[in-house]
């Protein structure tokens, strides 16, 4: 028996194989976005695209957000499935009115004639050190508009399985990438990419019994990390990755705290009108009587994302989730 | 070392030669609106061209009229009226070949017609039962768009994917001079010029804005002119007069079928209607102004140039005039029959595959329905039929 080398590799590396190989096994696959050509992106994603398939297939388009994702509604249109760039969370903004008054309805104001199966990547959420606008945690706005999936890998496997599964998808998919991630590493063999099941499904990354840890995308490595940490005050933390806001796994999520009895959700975008309250509250409808303490949010602050030198007082890290860890022993304060 | 010496010795390098990227001259509009009805060039005109112009625009008239009134019964939630720019939403219809594409906005419910849809699926938008009421596929009509300018990217990107896939097809997009403020016309103006798209606009610049005149929504010499800034040629046209429109269209959409690029089009017409049912014209302009536009009408303009080439006798009129009165006969018989809809179908086109939230608000809404047919069958504002599948 022979045993396959795993190469370390990294996301971004991961994303692109997945861009390459979803563009070798359908034509009517087109990268598109402001840089995605010639420099390959500038986060090297796109990279050798443009001269393996051709400008037609990844091109560079004049830089304006809404014509990129308007052009590609009617390429979609047209049987094309454009997979565009946003290059930055908050440059996003302007393409706003295409995702919300076209790209999200077009399926639904058509009764199904006319579905968009388009995959907008949004290199996403902070930790780089990069000036203002190029940071944003954007998810709540994406998942508070029915019509779009909105998902997230935390690992290099994930990275290339979901983008590869929001391609094919036959609905349109927000592609949110941890910029933080790009350049974490895992071992990989590209050779076999691994299957995923389809977007939708949340996994238990660390098996534990005295809560749950409920997050994703940039937030996972820094949950898992806090679990290790939290071993040292007995607690056994399990942490589930969520993978995806929409769909929501209901499912692995409420058997997770149904057998830890404690929650805490973790994001880096603020915690008002944030993910976690959604998430809070599910959980509470779901497991209300195995609850043994409130569902608690870690999340950063209600504030504009703030200037690098500030941002990892802003940033959930380990000490905030172990702090939030410490208060669900509830009993014991009220 | 003088000081003149100093500045030699750091003279900077030239800047490199500049030229202009394209000679902005061939690009310009003319000064005045192209016009051939009532000019000399009338004669030259294909009878049987005037002939499906003038059908069009009685029916158009009379569809306008129609819809008008049937927002006056309840039967639309709102009409926005092209009365007056029948010639635009004509000509924009017959210039197309099959395998052609329109994006309309959501004014150009005629436009659809006069392409072949069914007069009563395209006004189901407006009558508020769906929001689009027809396959774009059957006919190549995108849905009709409210916001404004949104539908030109679209246009641009398919006429891009279309011509990527080596197929012969334009795609034309209707927008009101209001949406030529917009961001989205500009972005997609500037994609369709850099790809040199197969892909035509045509602005009915009706005079207003709802109530916005022209002269606060741009300081351009025309809309036309802005083009040139893009690359690609401006055309004005009377928008009024529907061989004028028809012609300059036909060579627009012969000059990107032929690998020419975008043009854009201003067919200076005027809405002789108010906004919308919901709004009150005459709070922001006067009857005579109306009234001189009246004098300049599409479906006049037509009539008179084939009466006076004997092209059309009094018969031939009334023939017209029949046919026009069957279709609003037929659209008000049709749009008077209560619309049935399944309550269901608000789950079934919102993912290909429902998520699992999706699918338990399914299951809430039937029992729902279940429950208000066993308590009260035969009553409720749904009735037993709309109550199941």
């Amino acid at each position: 028996m022979t045993t396959v080398a795993l190469k370390p590799a990294t996301m971004a590396q991961a994303l692109g194989r997945a861009l390459r190989d979803a563009m070798a096994a359908d034509p009517a696959v087109h990268v598109m976005g402001e840089d995605v050509g010639t420099l390959g992106g500038v986060f090297r994603v796109t990279d050798g695209l443009a001269k393996e398939f051709g400008d037609d297939r990844c091109t560079d388009t004049p830089l304006a957000e809404a014509g990129i994702l308007g052009a590609a509604v009617g390429m979609a249109m047209y049987g094309l499935r454009p997979v565009v760039e946003m290059q930055f969370d908050a440059f996003a903004y302007p393409a706003f009115e295409q995702l919300i008054s076209h790209v999200a309805k077009m399926r639904n104001r058509t009764r199904g004639a006319m579905p968009l199966p388009i995959t907008i990547r949004v290199p996403y959420g902070g930790g780089i050190g990069g000036v203002e606008h190029h940071s944003d945690s954007s998810e709540a706005y994406y998942m508070a508009t029915p019509g779009l999936h909105v998902v997230m890998p935390a690992t290099v496997s994930d990275a290339y399985g979901l983008l590869r599964e929001a391609i094919a998808s036959d609905d349109p998919v927000v592609f949110l990438e941890p910029k933080r991630l790009y350049w974490s590493k895992d071992s990989w063999n590209p050779d076999e990419p691994p299957a995923v099941e389809p977007i939708g499904r949340a996994v238990v990354r660390r098996s534990g019994r005295s809560a749950t840890l409920i997050t994703y995308g940039p937030s996972v490595p820094v949950c898992l990390e806090a679990a290790e940490a939290a071993r040292a005050e007995g607690w056994d933390l399990e942490v589930v990755d969520l993978r995806s806001l929409v769909p929501f796994d209901d499912e692995t999520v409420a058997a997770s705290v149904r057998r830890t009895g404690r929650a805490v959700v973790v994001h880096e975008s603020g915690g008002f009108g944030g993910p976690g309250g959604e998430i809070a509250a599910r959980v509470t409808e779901r497991c209300f009587h195995h609850l043994e303490a409130p569902v608690l949010r870690v999340a950063g602050f209600d504030i504009p994302y703030p200037p690098p030198m500030l941002e990892r007082h802003h940033l959930p890290g380990v000490d905030r989730i172990l702090d939030a860890v410490g208060r669900l022993q509830w009993e014991a304060q009220s | 070392m003088t000081v003149m010496e100093q500045r030699g010795a750091y003279r900077p390098t030239p800047p490199p030669a500049w030229q202009p990227r394209t000679d902005p001259a061939p690009l310009l509009p003319d000064a005045l609106p192209h016009r051939v009805l009532g000019t000399d060039a009338a004669a030259q005109v294909d009878p049987a061209l005037l002939r499906r112009l003038h059908t069009e625009l009685v029916r158009g008239r009379r569809y306008n009229v129609q819809a008008t009134a049937l927002t006056k019964q309840g039967r639309l939630a709102v009409y926005p009226s092209s009365t007056g720019q029948e010639a635009c939403e004509v000509a924009a219809a017959l210039v197309l070949e099959e395998r052609d594409w329109l994006f309309p906005s959501y004014r150009d419910t005629l436009a659809a017609v006069a392409r072949g849809l069914d007069p009563v699926q395209a006004l189901t938008l407006l009558r508020g039962d769906w929001h689009t009421g027809y396959d774009p596929h059957e006919h190549r009509v995108a849905p009709l768009s409210t916001p404004l300018a949104t539908q030109l990217p679209h246009a641009v990107g398919l006429a891009h994917a279309a011509r990527l896939k080596g197929d012969d097809v334009v795609a034309l997009a209707l927008v009101g001079d209001g949406g030529t403020s917009e961001g989205d016309f500009h972005e997609a103006l500037n994609f369709a010029a850099v790809w040199r798209a197969p892909v035509v606009f045509l602005v009915q610049n009706n005079g207003f804005a709802i109530s916005v005149p022209l002269a606060k929504q741009t300081a351009a010499p025309s809309l036309a002119h802005k083009a040139v800034g893009y690359g690609m040629p401006g055309r004005l046209v009377d928008g009024n007069d529907a061989v004028a429109v028809h012609q300059v269209l036909s060579e627009a959409i012969a000059h990107a079928r032929a690998g020419g690029g975008p043009t854009l089009v201003e067919a200076v017409t005027y809405r002789i209607d108010a906004h919308t049912n919901a709004d009150d014209a005459t709070r922001y302009r006067g009857d005579s102004e109306v009234e001189t536009w009246r004098g300049h009408d599409p479906v006049t303009l037509v009539e008179r140039e084939l009466t006076e080439r004997g092209l059309l006798d009094e018969a031939a009129l009334q023939a017209v005039r029949d046919d026009a009165e069957a279709m609003a006969a037929d659209l008000r018989e049709r749009m008077n029959q209560d619309p049935v809809l399944d309550p269901m179908d608000l789950f079934a086109h919102v993912y290909a595959r429902p998520t699992p939230q999706l699918l338990e608000q399914e299951s809430q809404l039937r029992a729902e329905l279940d429950a208000e047919a066993d308590g009260s069958l035969g009553a409720g504002p749904h009735g037993p039929e709309g109550a199941g599948r």
